[in-house]
């Protein structure tokens, strides 16, 4: 098992002193960010990722720190909901349906624990599945050309919107958007300047970090100033755990709740457009229509609350594979996580397995040590995060706010990348209270290059032979599913969000 | 109402692009495509996109009060102010001040977020110049 192998090497690469260090604060960081309601793995992994590259670390130990946040963060977005009935992010959404009413019920350490154990198990045996399929998918890769490179990016910009999206066109604009800075500055292949207007700062084009801290991180900061004194004093409520270590018989009682959501949550996050959110949330429903005979789910079922917290955690484990396998993200954080790979000019997709073994499997090894940690900090220590709960946004938004300011000046040490900041800041804002998703923006500027070479590369092979982009089974497969991907929202997506918003609404009402 | 200028404001920037897209110089060895291709392609799902809002725009979202855009405005205009003037102030004293304004907007007691605002500040300072020594913008005074 050669495998087995490349992760034995992988282990060695992640365990040393630095590295572990890193794991252990990244998953810190994480678990408060994700534990804090408004920020989430997405915009927590953002505001730290400038600051990686101005500590100056390598390609490695920067992916380490980074992947621990992001896995730090799914755990963490579940403190919240048990306790505060306030998803900490958006994956902890259905967390809150059993979850809250448990801890209403006095059992408040019963979930945190029981959610901690079916956050590792979806998260540990998700990151062995990106262990095994993460190889295979690199050999279908490497049949890919030039045609279904770029069949393969329409299709992740098709499918981002997810299938729960509401208006496909607003997630078209928000692509084209994207695409559309990506092509500021001086083309890659002639070396002619595009949309600079004659701005020198604008010939190397707009600093994807920039564009992502931006829209990501001011823009939360600008909504919760919109919003303030509206729902700015939860963190004013009593919070009792109680006893924090659950019986072996409840445990026992989830196991297969765990497992089937594990598997259902990984295929979730493998394929394009479903992400963490829906995962948790096919998870949720499946187990109460399999399982909940008394109808107790809604009211307090610890099964309720492992299914969701095992689901999402384990679609952020199949996040992973596409991104590393195809260089393609399927999800918000793993379109984030891109930008570190590229900003460390490290090319993700097929090659990356093949030139940086060293990368790919330290951090999986990464990964698996980061799980346990994790898996001790949320259990014992929980205590400890519920504390952070305490700290009010109105403290906490200007520091997220300057940290970012940090970050970035760090980087480029120009005011007016932070004036650019802003105005991503500004725009991020705008964008989400149409409704337009921020996502496909990132990842348009993320591959819009890379997108805009294939297509070139393509037709230059092809001499101007448009018909080369559906000319073999592969690209034809990939047009079918990227159109499939698309339509199939604007028929079923209003309906899919109604029933995610409604079964929230619904125990809501009973619970409050 | 709010998706049809948005819509309008959508239009008018795919035609923009495209315009400009038109005036890119093209060099006299490329590839078949050319760099104004991709663009074009790109501003015409800009434009189509923005035209399905004109004629099928959802409702509006709750937009805040003129209070509170007044509000979003000046916390924009101070992080504004703060990068330029980052570089005259020096990092310590710029950020005290943006993130004691910030604190105060968002609803803390005018002397704690004072207090707040120099504590932010400082901590970022201590954590990220003196113990991971990041470049930091400097001041007359040195930090």
């Amino acid at each position: 098992m050669d495998v087995l192998a490349s992760l034995g090497d992988g282990f060695v690469v992640a365990l040393t002193w630095q590295n572990l260090l890193l794991a252990l604060l990244g998953c810190l960081l994480g678990t408060i960010m994700g534990a804090l309601p408004g920020l989430g793995p997405s915009n927590g992994v953002a505001i730290l990722i400038p600051l990686a590259f101005t500590l100056g670390l390598g390609a490695t130990p920067a992916l380490i720190l980074l992947t621990s946040v992001y896995y730090g963060a799914m755990y963490g977005g579940r403190i919240s909901s048990i306790l505060l009935n306030i998803p900490g992010d958006e994956p902890a959404l259905m967390t809150c349906l059993d979850g809250y009413p448990m801890a209403q019920a006095g059992r408040a350490g019963e979930a945190l624990a029981l959610s901690g154990i079916a956050s590792f198990v979806g998260a540990f045996f998700a990151t062995w599945g990106l262990v095994f399929l993460a190889p295979q998918l690199v050999k279908v890769a490497l049949l890919f050309g030039p045609a279904e490179y770029f069949a393969l990016f329409t299709l992740a910009f098709a499918t981002l919107g997810g299938i729960a999206s509401t208006n496909q066109a607003k997630a078209a604009f928000a692509a084209a958007l994207g695409l559309g800075l990506a092509t500021v500055g001086v083309d890659g292949q002639t070396g002619v300047p595009r949309f600079t207007f004659g701005e020198v700062h604008l010939y190397d084009g707009i600093d994807f970090l920039v564009a992502i801290v931006g829209l990501f991180a001011l823009s939360e900061v600008l909504i919760f100033l919109e919003h303030r004194g509206t729902d700015a004093d939860v963190t004013g409520r009593k919070i009792e755990v109680g006893r924090i270590v659950p019986s072996w018989s409840l445990v026992r009682s989830c196991i297969p709740t765990m497992g089937r959501t594990t598997v259902l949550g990984f295929i979730a996050g493998v394929l394009p457009g479903a992400g963490a959110s829906l995962g948790s949330f096919i998870s949720y429903s499946m187990e109460k229509r399999l399982v909940d005979r008394e109808g107790t789910f809604g009211k307090g079922d610890p099964r309720g609350v492992a299914a969701p917290e095992a689901g999402n955690n384990a679609a952020a484990g199949g996040a992973l594979v596409p991104m590393l396998a195809l260089g393609v993200p399927g999800s918000g954080t793993t379109a984030v996580l891109l930008a570190v790979l590229l900003a460390l000019n490290i090319t993700p997709g097929p090659l990356l397995f093949q030139n940086n073994p060293d990368v790919v499997w330290g951090l999986i090894a990464a990964l698996f040590i980061g799980n346990f940690m994790l898996l001790a900090m949320n259990i014992p220590m929980v205590g400890l995060f519920t504390r952070v709960l305490l700290v009010p946004p109105r403290l906490l938004m200007p520091v997220v706010a300057m940290v970012s300011f940090v970050g970035i000046y760090g980087i480029s040490g120009s005011s007016f990348d932070l004036q650019v900041m802003v105005g991503f800041g500004v725009l991020g804002w705008v964008l989400r209270k149409l409704d337009v998703p921020l996502v496909p923006v990132i990842l348009g500027t993320l591959l819009g290059n890379e997108m805009e070479a294939n297509l070139r590369r393509a037709l230059t092979i092809s001499d101007g032979d448009w018909s080369v982009l559906v000319g073999s089974p592969l690209a034809i497969t990939l047009w079918v599913i990227a159109v499939v991907g698309f339509v199939l929202p604007i028929l079923f997506g209003k309906v899919l969000k109604r029933r995610m918003r409604m079964s929230r609404d619904e125990e809501g009402a009973l619970t409050d | 109402m709010s998706d049809r200028v948005f819509g309008g404001v959508g239009l008018a920037l795919a035609v923009f692009y495209i315009w400009q897209a038109t005036l890119i110089e093209e060099s006299f060895i490329q590839d078949m495509v050319g760099p104004k291709m991709f663009p074009f392609i790109i501003g015409a799902v800009l434009g189509l996109s923005s035209l399905w809002f004109l004629l099928r725009p959802d409702p509006s979202p709750r937009w805040p009060g003129a209070g509170r855009l007044f509000e979003i405005g000046m916390a924009v205009a101070v992080m504004v102010a703060y990068t330029i003037m980052l570089p005259e102030l020096g990092f310590v004293i710029a950020t005290a001040i943006a993130s004691a304004y910030l604190t105060w907007r968002l609803g803390t007691r005018p002397l704690q977020s004072v207090v707040a605002g120099v504590a932010t500040s400082l901590g970022i300072y201590v954590v990220f110049r003196l113990i991971l020594g990041l470049s930091l913008a400097k001041g007359p005074l040195g930090f």
